[in-house]
C-alpha cells in the first residue's frame, strides 16, 4: 500500500472536484452542495487510508515518496513525498473541510452569487492546502503557496460581508508581498543551492551556504511566513479578512492557511539555514511573545465577534512561534500539535459563532446577551469551542500548550514565563465574550429575531460533533498525533544542530 | 579601380525576410486590383498565407548557423528563435488587424485623409469598410522586424529600424475612431521615433570612426584593443543604445509609449506591444552579447539603472492610471524594465531567459488588447477604468480570460508570466545582478496593485447602466484571443519544451 500514489491522487481529487461541482448549473445549487461534500468526505477516506499506511518511526524522513519530471532545465519537479508534520497537516485538511463545507450550508442562500461557484472555490482552496503541504520540492511548494491566494481571495471578495473588497484587496497584497520575498529567495537559494529545487539536496547544500547569503535567504521566507502565520507585526491583516469572511472560510483561513506559515517555517527555513535559524531565533521568540501578550490585549477589547476571534488566533500564533525556536523537541511537538489542535478548536469556534452572526445578521458582542436562555445547546457548543480555545485541561489544546511551554521553559525561561501570562488573557477575552454574549439578562431585540429561536438544526449537529469529539479524544489520548510528529520534529531538530538540554537526573544535581 | 565582386549570399536563410517583402509589394497591387468589397479577405488571407509560409521556410533553415551577405545579416540560434516569434505573434496580430465583425468597418479609418469631424468622417466612422492598405504595410513591418533581429552589422539594423518603424508610424495614424488622438499619438512617434533614429545613426558613425567598420564583430574585436579612442567606442554605444532602449520602451526614453499605445487603433496597438518588442530586444540582445561583451563591466551599471527605473516608474505610474490602454502601456514598460534584468545577465541563461520572457509577455499581450478590443459601446472601446466596474456579472467569461491574463502579468504561479519572470530573475542572480532582481521584485509589488484593482472593478463591482456591453467576439478575435489564453497557461503549467528551445538557440554567431 505504501507505493500507492497517495498524495498526488490526494492532491489532484478536490481540483477535479471542483470542476465538477462549477458545471453544476446555478439552479441547482443544493445538487452542487451536495457533490462537494461527497468529495470532500473522499478525500477525507483517502487520506484516513493514508494515515494507515504511514509508517511510524521508519528510517525514512519523507514516505509515500513521488517524483515527476517537470521543468528539467531548471532542476524542478512534481515531488511529493510526506514526513509526520506534513502527514498531520493533511489529515486536519481533511478533517476540516467536510466539516466546513457543511457548515456553510446555507451561507450563500441570500448572495445573489452563484453557490456552485462558492463551493468549487471551497475545493480549489482545498486543491492548493493539500499541494503546499505535499510538496517536496521547494519550487512547487512556492507554486501552492501563491496560487492559494487565489481561491481565497475570491472567497473573501466575493462572498464576504462588511467591508470586504478592502479585506481582500489587503489579504491579497499582504500574501504577495510575503510571496514576492520569498521568490526572492526561492531564486537565490537555487542559485546558491547548485540549480535543484529538491528538497533533500537543498537541505545537504544548505550546509555548506555563505552564513551572510544564507540569513539573507532566511530572511526572505521567513517574512513570507510570518506574514502568512501571521506573527506581529505582519498580522494586521488578519482580523479585516477573519472579520469579512464568511465564518466557514474564516474557519479555514486561520484553521488551515495560517498554519502553512508555521509550517514553512519548520519545513523549509529550519533545515534549510541551520545557522541562520539559530541566529535569528531571538528575533523570532520576541516576536512571538509580543504576538500572544499585544493580541490577547486586542481581543479582549474587541467587540466583534470574528475579528475577536481572529485575534485569538494571532494569539495563539506567537505560542506556536516560541514552541518552534526554543529548538527543544518538547517545544517543536508541541508546536506542531498545537497547530493541528487550534486548527479544531479555532476551527469550531468560528464555526459557531458563524451559526450565531447567521441568526442573528450582526457579529457585535453588544447585539446578543443571554442568547443562551434562547438557544441553549448553541451557546453550549460556544461555551465548549471556548474553553477548548482557552486550553482548558481535557481538551486537546492543553496538551500543545503544555509541551510548549515546558519545551520552552527549558532553554528560555524568560520567554515561557511571560508567554504564561498569555493564559491568563486568554481566560479573559473567551470568558468575557461568552458571558456578554450567551450569559446574563437577555437582550430583549434577541427575543424579537426568530431565527435566534431556532436551536440547533441536525446538519449544524453534525457539523461540531466531530470536532468536539476530535477534541476531546485528543486533549485525552494525544498519542497517535504525537508519535506521528516527533521523530519528524527530531529530525529537523537535527538539521538545525540543536539538542535538548539534559534532563536534569536525580543524581544530586538540581534541577536547572 | 577593381573588380567589383559581390558577396555570396545565402538565399535560404534571407528567404522569410525575401518572402515577407514580396507579399507587402504584391499587397500593394491588390489593393489595385482587386475589387473593395473582398479586398478584406484577399489581403488577409494572403497576408496570413505569406507569414506562414515565411514560418515554414525558417522551420526548414532552423538547424543553419551562416553569416551571409559580406556580414550583414547573421543567421545563429537568436535569430531563427527571434523570427520565429515575431512570425508566430505577428500571425496572431493579424488576426486582430482583421477583425471585421466587432465593428462594423473593423479598427480602421476608411480613407485616412478625411478631415477629422467632417460630413465625410462621421460618413466613414458609421461602418464604411476600413482601409486594406494595413496589410502590406504590416508584412513590410513584420519583414523590418526579421532583419532587425538578424542585422550583423550596424548599417544593416539601422536601415531595419526605419523599414519595421515608418509603417508602424502610419499604422498609428489609422484608427476609425478618436481620430485626433490617433493621429497626435502617430505625430508623437513619429518624431520622437526620428529622433531615436538619428541618434542610432550617430552613434553607428562614431562606432565606425572608432573601430574601422559597422560589423558587429569588427566592433567586438576593436573593443578589445586598448589602443582605440574610448571616447568614440563610449559615445557610440551610448548613442547606439538610446535608439534601441527608445524602440524598447525603456525610461528615460518611454514617454510615447502611453500615447502611442492609447491612441493608435487597438490591433495595432497589441501588434506594437508583442512584436516590436521581440524585434526591439532582439537586437539589444544581438548588439550588447555580440558586439560589446567585452566593455559589459562598464554599460551593466548604466544599464542596470536604466532597468530599474524603468521597473519602479513602469509600476508606480501604473497605479495612477484610469484608462485600460495606458494602463496595460505602462504595465508594457514594467515589463521591458523585466527583460532588461534578463538581458544584463549577460550569460546563457540572460540569453534563452529574455528569449522566453519575450515570447510569454507578446502572447499575453496579444490577448489583453484583444480583450480592450471587445468591452465597447456605441462611441467605440470603452477604455475608461471606470466603465469595466461589473464586467464579470455581465460577461464573466470574459472577465475570467482577462483576471487569468492579470494574474499572468502580475506573475502569479502557473501563468507564463510567473515562469518568465523566475527565469529572468534566476539569470540575473546567476549573472551577479542581485540588486536587480531586488528591484524586480519591489516593482512587482507595486505592479500588482492596478492589475489588482482591476480584477477587483470587475467583479466586485456592481454593474451600472454605463457598463458596457460586451461584443461577442468575431472568429478572427477569438482565435487570436484564445490562442493567446492558451499559450499563457500552458507556459505556465509545461513550460519545458520553451525553455529547452531557448536553451538550444542561445548561442550567437560573429
Amino acid at each position: 500500500m505504501k507505493d500507492f500514489p497517495f498524495l498526488s491522487i490526494l492532491t489532484l481529487l478536490p481540483l477535479v472536484g471542483a470542476g465538477v461541482v462549477a458545471a453544476i448549473p446555478r439552479a441547482k445549487a443544493e445538487l452542487a452542495k451536495l457533490v462537494a461534500l461527497i468529495w470532500s468526505l473522499v478525500v477525507l477516506v483517502l487520506s484516513v487510508f493514508m494515515w494507515v499506511a504511514f509508517t511510524v518511526n521508519s528510517s525514512d524522513r519523507f514516505q509515500f515518496h513521488e517524483k515527476y519530471s517537470w521543468i528539467p532545465a531548471w532542476g524542478a519537479n512534481f515531488t511529493f513525498a510526506a514526513d509526520g508534520i506534513a502527514l498531520v497537516m493533511l489529515m486536519l485538511v481533511a478533517v476540516l473541510f467536510p466539516v466546513v463545507i457543511l457548515a456553510s450550508w446555507h451561507d450563500v442562500d441570500q448572495s445573489r452569487r452563484s453557490a456552485p461557484t462558492y463551493f468549487a472555490l471551497l475545493l480549489v482552496f482545498e486543491f492548493t492546502m493539500i499541494g503546499v503541504f505535499a510538496a517536496a520540492d521547494v519550487f512547487l511548494f512556492y507554486v501552492f503557496f501563491e496560487i492559494m491566494l487565489i481561491p481565497m481571495y475570491f472567497i473573501i471578495g466575493s462572498f464576504g460581508s462588511g467591508q470586504k473588497q478592502y479585506a481582500a484587496v489587503k489579504f491579497f497584497l499582504y500574501s504577495l508581498v510575503g510571496g514576492l520575498f520569498m521568490l526572492a529567495a526561492v531564486i537565490g537559494l537555487w542559485v546558491v543551492g547548485g540549480h535543484t529545487f529538491d528538497f533533500e539536496a537543498l537541505v545537504k547544500a544548505g550546509q555548506s551556504i555563505n552564513p551572510d547569503t544564507a540569513r539573507w535567504l532566511f530572511l526572505g521566507f521567513f517574512v513570507a511566513f510570518a506574514i502568512k502565520a501571521p506573527f506581529f507585526p505582519f498580522h494586521t491583516w488578519l482580523p479585516d479578512s477573519g472579520g469579512a469572511a464568511p465564518a466557514g472560510a474564516a474557519a479555514l483561513l486561520v484553521g488551515v492557511m495560517d498554519k502553512v506559515g508555521t509550517f514553512g517555517i519548520l519545513r523549509y527555513c529550519l533545515p534549510l539555514f541551520p545557522e541562520a535559524s539559530r541566529w535569528f531565533a531571538p528575533a523570532a521568540l520576541v516576536l512571538s511573545v509580543i504576538g500572544i501578550i499585544y493580541a490577547a490585549l486586542l481581543a479582549v477589547g474587541q467587540n466583534d465577534l470574528k475579528r475577536l476571534v481572529s485575534y485569538t488566533s494571532i494569539a495563539h500564533f506567537g505560542f506556536i512561534g516560541i514552541g518552534i525556536f526554543a529548538f527543544t523537541t518538547q517545544g517543536g511537538t508541541g508546536s506542531v500539535l498545537y497547530m493541528v489542535n487550534h486548527g479544531l478548536a479555532t476551527g469550531l469556534l468560528f464555526i459557531v459563532v458563524g451559526m450565531f452572526v447567521a441568526r442573528r445578521g450582526s457579529s457585535l458582542v453588544s447585539d446578543f446577551g443571554g442568547a443562551g436562555k434562547l438557544v441553549p445547546v448553541l451557546a453550549g457548543v460556544l461555551f465548549f469551542a471556548g474553553l477548548a480555545s482557552l486550553a482548558l485541561p481535557g481538551t486537546a489544546p492543553f496538551v500543545s500548550e503544555f509541551l510548549v511551554l515546558i519545551g520552552t521553559f527549558s532553554t528560555h525561561k524568560a520567554y515561557a514565563v511571560i508567554a504564561t501570562t498569555g493564559i491568563v488573557l486568554a481566560a479573559a477575552y473567551v470568558l468575557w465574550m461568552i458571558q456578554r454574549t450567551t450569559q446574563g439578562t437577555l437582550n430583549p431585540v434577541l427575543d424579537e429575531v426568530p431565527a435566534m429561536r431556532k436551536d440547533l438544526s441536525l446538519r449544524e449537529k453534525f457539523v461540531v460533533a466531530p470536532l468536539i469529539v476530535l477534541l476531546l479524544v485528543l486533549g485525552f489520548y494525544p498519542k497517535p498525533v504525537t508519535d506521528v510528529i516527533n521523530p519528524a520534529v527530531q529530525k529537523t531538530l537535527e538539521d538545525v544542530g540543536t539538542q535538548d538540554p539534559t534532563p536534569a537526573v536525580a543524581d544530586g544535581k538540581a534541577a536547572r | 579601380m577593381g573588380e567589383l565582386k559581390l558577396p555570396p549570399i545565402d538565399y535560404s536563410a534571407l528567404a522569410p525576410m525575401l518572402i515577407l517583402f514580396g507579399v507587402a509589394c504584391v499587397g500593394v497591387l491588390i489593393e489595385v486590383l482587386v475589387p473593395r468589397k473582398s479586398r478584406n479577405v484577399v489581403q488577409l488571407v494572403f497576408t496570413l498565407l505569406g507569414v506562414v509560409a515565411a514560418l515554414i521556410v525558417l522551420i526548414i533553415n532552423r538547424n543553419t548557423r551562416i553569416v551571409t551577405i559580406g556580414g550583414a545579416v547573421a543567421f545563429d540560434g537568436p535569430t531563427v528563435f527571434l523570427q520565429g516569434a515575431i512570425l508566430l505573434l505577428g500571425a496572431v496580430s493579424l488576426l486582430l488587424i482583421g477583425e471585421r465583425s466587432v465593428e462594423a468597418g473593423g479598427a480602421f479609418v476608411a480613407q485616412a485623409a478625411v478631415v477629422v469631424g467632417s460630413d465625410k468622417d462621421s460618413r466613414q466612422s458609421a461602418g464604411q469598410p476600413g482601409l486594406t492598405e494595413v496589410y502590406p504595410l504590416a508584412a513590410f513591418a513584420l519583414g523590418g522586424m526579421l532583419l532587425f533581429v538578424a542585422a550583423n552589422d550596424l548599417l544593416t539594423m539601422f536601415v531595419a529600424l526605419e523599414v519595421f518603424s515608418l509603417p508602424l508610424y502610419l499604422l498609428c495614424a489609422l484608427a476609425r475612431r478618436r481620430r485626433l488622438l490617433s493621429q497626435e499619438a502617430a505625430l508623437k512617434y513619429f518624431l520622437l521615433g526620428s529622433y531615436a533614429s538619428a541618434f542610432f545613426l550617430f552613434g553607428v558613425a562614431l562606432l565606425y570612426g572608432f573601430a574601422g567598420g559597422v560589423q558587429l564583430g569588427v566592433i567586438h574585436d576593436a573593443v578589445a584593443d586598448p589602443q582605440r579612442s574610448q571616447v568614440l567606442l563610449y559615445g557610440g554605444l551610448g548613442l547606439v543604445a538610446i535608439g534601441l532602449l527608445f524602440k524598447s520602451a525603456l525610461a528615460p526614453f518611454h514617454v510615447w509609449t502611453p500615447d502611442v499605445y492609447q491612441g493608435a487603433p487597438t490591433p495595432i496597438t497589441a501588434f506594437m506591444a508583442a512584436c516590436t518588442k521581440v524585434a526591439a530586444f532582439g537586437a539589444l540582445l544581438r548588439v550588447l552579447y555580440v558586439a560589446f561583451e567585452g566593455v559589459r563591466w562598464d554599460f551593466q551599471p548604466v544599464l542596470g539603472t536604466v532597468a530599474v527605473l524603468t521597473m519602479l516608474l513602469g509600476s508606480i505610474l501604473a497605479v495612477t492610471q484610469t484608462d485600460m490602454k495606458r494602463l496595460l502601456a505602462y504595465s508594457s514598460i514594467a515589463n521591458a524594465g523585466y527583460l532588461m534584468v534578463g538581458v544584463l545577465a549577460l550569460n546563457p541563461d540572460g540569453l534563452s531567459s529574455t528569449m522566453f520572457y519575450l515570447v510569454a509577455y507578446g502572447f499575453s499581450v496579444l490577448a489583453a488588447f484583444a480583450i480592450v478590443s471587445l468591452v465597447r459601446d456605441s462611441d467605440g472601446e470603452a477604455t475608461h477604468l471606470s466603465r469595466w466596474a461589473g464586467i464579470g456579472r455581465k460577461s464573466p467569461l470574459l472577465a475570467g480570460v482577462f483576471t487569468l491574463i492579470l494574474l499572468a502579468f502580475a506573475g502569479i504561479p502557473l501563468t507564463s508570466g510567473f515562469t518568465a519572470k523566475f527565469a529572468v530573475f534566476g539569470a540575473a542572480i546567476d549573472g551577479g545582478q542581485t540588486w536587480l532582481v531586488i528591484f524586480g521584485v519591489v516593482s512587482s509589488m507595486l505592479i500588482a496593485f492596478p492589475y489588482l484593482r482591476v480584477v477587483v472593478l470587475m467583479w466586485q463591482s456592481e454593474p451600472s447602466e454605463s457598463t458596457p456591453a460586451v461584443s461577442i467576439p468575431g472568429f478572427l478575435t477569438s482565435a487570436a484571443l484564445g490562442l493567446g489564453v492558451l499559450v499563457t497557461v500552458a507556459l505556465g503549467l509545461f513550460p519545458a519544451p520553451l525553455i529547452d528551445l531557448t536553451r538550444e538557440a542561445s548561442q550567437f554567431v560573429r
